[in-house]
């Protein structure tokens, strides 16, 4: 079957340019991290990140014939028609809107920086119990599908307000997971966390387009939890 | 040539658990500490750990006593684990585990609204006379992905210093042999700097990698064993290694074990429940070694699953969507991303997957690494300067056979334990080793072999070739003339790794240099693992020959020690002193 990939190294290429390769996949529906080693083992000059290779530790993202996604737990069949069958090249480029370090593999510091500024641990201030402190599980369960997030920048890379503002707009992993904490019966923080989220940026700019909800590879739905935190700021205006 | 130095009181290598943990503890108290990884933290391997951290903390069982936690861990480890470091392990254990709780871990919880508790394999009561406990602590099935993301998060709260992806090439060693930090290459950009420190904290996990089939992460390389080999440190145990029951058949991903801590079981292709013949008390929860060695039988027998008959089945649907769908949904996902198979209609093809190192570095329970003093069985010595906790450490706390659950509470509790013996030491004034040129040339050495390479294999091949070898010589089960015929292909690699090819020399985010590197590694627990096994003549725990059946409690109720500068396995005495227990005796291991 045709890869087609994203190649630039910047010791030796002026600008980016697509690479075909050849590979043999034997007709079988492969996950596109196979095909990825299959051309390494071709051309070692090939560079991309893998760990877990089981789509939770969220190294692989990148962008799959036009979609994010982790190359890991995409099957050929997943990508786009004809690809499996090798009528269509398989293409991959690194995550869009963030700046490229070599091949597919870009530099993340601003979706880091945004995860960071949203303060991402428990804050608890009271004398810790001698054992476990307590919470329902209705209360566990209002963090299910929020903990989960493996950071793998799919959703805030498919999103066109974190391309315009990467540096104001938290994007919706770093929301994500400001409301897992807002949303934790531990966390007794909610009010210095709203207060950080209330300007023009940070959250507002959400537009609600909702590539996050499509492209999330664990499932996870960023905007609803951004749905919650602004009901949340309006109570606290009220 | 000279490289950039830069200066710590302690580096932790590795951004898994233990390093995380180690990492926390001295952040906390202010000294500087670097962590250096080659993957962002979260990406480490513990984040796929599933099932749980195993410890006695009373929300299922309120009689719950960590003594009858111990009890089952050295009998899991066929009784060549130290009960003293069990002992600290099991007793600590809860304290460790409501720490991570305030950190924020989102357990699973009971109506009482304590931390939900699931039964897992080899897990007792009363000293193995009470019935089936269920003593592991879980998020889901995602408890590592929940641990892993929450001491993230604790030591970005903590201000720890992060090098992350920056990759450990070799240990630094002064001329006494005590550690002095490491060479550490920074992947995006390929600057080679010397992280010079008072304490060097190994927390590199496990070698899974060594084999073609494994649950582990392809980052699983070893390269702390491969560094302290190098270094003329010493391996313990490096025989035994766990072929975790149910990883996914030619998938390799695991399927926790949990699975049959909520009531799954094993089928074989005439859909008998087949562990109720090997194990009748415990049954599909017996121990690891166990259960993987009887679904080899039944497929060695002609009983195995599928077109080839080489795998068994794993039955979750009695379980019902609903219990399935809170308590496993990871592995829902799983099984159908890699076998097409919902767990909620249809069994999962499992079979027995390379998965956990229970060897590594000897250390106390302090994290030291140690080494032999010259000869006397059981002497040995702290190494200054090096300290190993995690997978790559061996304490050792699972001798032959690691429980379920027993490593994420490793992690935790020994990776805070050498923070906190490290804390302690730097307050009272640690040495730092000062290498000299020649030592630093000695450390530079392997980096200019694969610069320089001009012609020769290519990496991919000969990695391929060395886990076939492992994965063909050194299963589940093993057989001396096969062991034999394995030691010496891997001496043939090793000559030929040496002069093998790297074709891509340039630095920006380099992997085919790093893979280049991991290589060297894998062949240096393999090495280990090889000579280990074919000289242990006995068979223990995951270690199971066909041409020595029994345990040999009268050769071999010992650890073995593999020396690198000799190539030969020495022993070492098993600690049988716990402090406020009396000894649990070996005894026959049925379960």
């Amino acid at each position: 079957m045709k890869v087609s990939i994203y190649r630039y190294n910047p010791e030796t290429d002026r600008e980016p340019y697509m690479k075909e390769y050849e590979v043999d996949t034997g007709g079988k529906d492969l996950m596109v991290l196979d095909v990825l080693n299959l051309v390494k083992e071709q051309d070692d000059s090939m560079g991309y990140r893998r760990s877990c290779r089981e789509g939770v530790c969220g190294s692989d993202g990148m962008n799959i014939n036009g979609k994010n996604g982790l190359a890991c737990i995409t099957p050929l069949s997943a990508t786009a028609p004809g690809v499996l069958e090798g009528k269509k090249a398989l293409i991959l480029r690194p995550l869009p809107g963030l700046p490229v370090i070599r091949d597919l593999v870009v530099d993340m510091t601003m979706f880091y920086n945004q995860y960071e500024k949203v303060q991402p641990y428990l804050q608890n201030n009271t004398p810790v119990p001698a054992i476990e402190r307590l919470q329902s599980p209705e209360d566990r369960e209002k963090i299910d599908g929020l903990y989960e997030c493996i950071l793998c920048a799919c959703c805030s890379t498919s999103c066109p307000s974190f391309w315009w503002n990467p540096d104001k707009f938290l994007g919706p992993a770093a929301l994500l997971q400001s409301y897992r904490f807002l949303a934790d019966s531990r966390d007794q923080a909610t009010d210095e966390r709203l207060g950080k989220l209330d300007d023009p940026f940070s959250l507002f700019r959400c537009r609600g387009i909702m590539n996050c909800v499509s492209v999330c590879p664990k499932g996870l739905n960023p905007t609803r939890a951004i749905g919650h935190i602004r009901e949340m700021l309006l109570e606290r205006a009220v | 040539m000279s490289i950039r130095t830069v200066t710590f009181d302690a580096i932790v290598v590795g951004g898994g658990g233990a390093g995380m943990r180690a990492s926390l503890q001295m952040a906390q108290s202010g000294f500087k500490t670097a962590l250096i990884s080659k993957v962002f933290p979260t990406r480490s391997h513990t984040v796929s750990a599933q099932g749980g951290i195993t410890c006695a903390i009373a929300s299922a069982d309120p009689n719950d006593d960590w003594r009858w936690h111990m009890y089952d861990t050295v009998k899991g480890s066929d009784y060549i684990g130290d009960q003293d470091a069990i002992e600290y392990m099991c007793s600590v254990g809860p304290q460790t585990v409501f720490e991570l709780e305030h950190m924020g871990l989102p357990f699973s919880r009971t109506e009482e609204g304590r931390i939900y508790q699931r039964p897992f394999g080899g897990q007792s009561k009363n000293f193995g006379e009470g019935g089936q406990a269920a003593r592991t602590c879980a998020a889901a099935d995602r408890t590592g992905h929940a641990l892993l993301h929450t001491l993230y998060q604790q030591n970005l709260k903590n201000g720890t210093q992060f090098y992350s992806e920056w990759y450990a090439a070799e240990l630094v060693t002064d001329a006494r042999g005590h550690a002095a930090g490491v060479i550490a290459i920074c992947i995006e950009t390929g600057e080679t700097v010397f992280f010079k420190a008072k304490a060097t904290v190994f927390a590199t996990g496990g070698a899974g990698r060594i084999y073609s089939s494994t649950t582990n992460a392809l980052i699983n390389t070893g390269d702390g064993i491969g560094m302290a080999l190098r270094a003329g440190v010493p391996v313990q145990d490096i025989e035994m290694w766990q072929f975790h029951p149910t990883g996914i058949a030619g998938a390799g991903t695991l399927v926790t074990e949990g699975c049959r801590g909520e009531g799954g079981y094993l089928i074989n292709k005439d859909g008998e429940r087949f562990m109720e013949r090997y194990a009748p008390n415990a049954k599909d929860l017996a121990g690891r070694d166990v259960v993987a060695r009887s679904m080899m039988m039944e497929i060695l027998d002609g009983r195995g699953c599928g077109p080839n008959g080489d795998y068994v089945y794993l039955k979750l649907d009695h379980l019902g969507e609903e219990v399935l769908h809170s308590r496993l949904p990871g592995i829902c996902e799983l099984s159908k991303t890699f076998a097409h198979a919902d767990p909620v209609k249809e069994p999962i093809p499992v079979v027995p997957t390379c998965h956990y190192m229970m060897g590594g570095i000897p250390t106390n329970i302090h994290g030291q690494a140690l080494r032999l003093d010259g000869g006397h069985q059981g002497q040995a010595e702290q190494i200054p300067g090096l300290f190993a906790v995690g997978e790559v450490a061996c304490v050792s706390v699972h001798g032959a056979n690691r429980l379920g659950g027993n490593s994420l509470l490793d992690l935790v509790v020994f990776g805070r334990a050498a923070g906190l013996y490290i804390e302690d030491a730097l307050r009272q004034g640690m040495d730092q080793a000062e290498p000299n040129s020649d030592d630093m040339d000695r450390a530079m050495a392997r980096l200019r072999r694969w610069d320089d390479s001009k012609g020769g294999e290519s990496v991919a091949s000969l990695r391929k070739e060395l886990q076939s070898t492992m994965q063909n010589a050194f299963g589940v089960f093993r057989k001396g003339d096969l062991m034999i015929d394995g030691v010496k292909k891997v001496a043939d690699l090793r000559s030929r790794i040496g002069e093998a090819h790297l074709g891509d020399k340039s630095q920006a985010f380099n992997t085919a240099r790093i893979e280049a590197l991991e290589l060297d590694n894998l062949l240096e627990v393999a090495e280990a693992t090889a000579i280990a096994a074919e000289g242990r003549t006995e068979s223990r725990g995951a270690h199971s020959r066909y041409d020595y059946p029994d345990r040999d409690d009268e050769n071999w109720l010992c650890h073995s020690i593999f020396d690198p500068k000799t190539k030969q396995l020495g022993k070492r005495d098993v600690n049988f002193k716990p402090k406020t227990v009396d000894t649990f005796q070996p005894k026959v291991r049925t379960y």
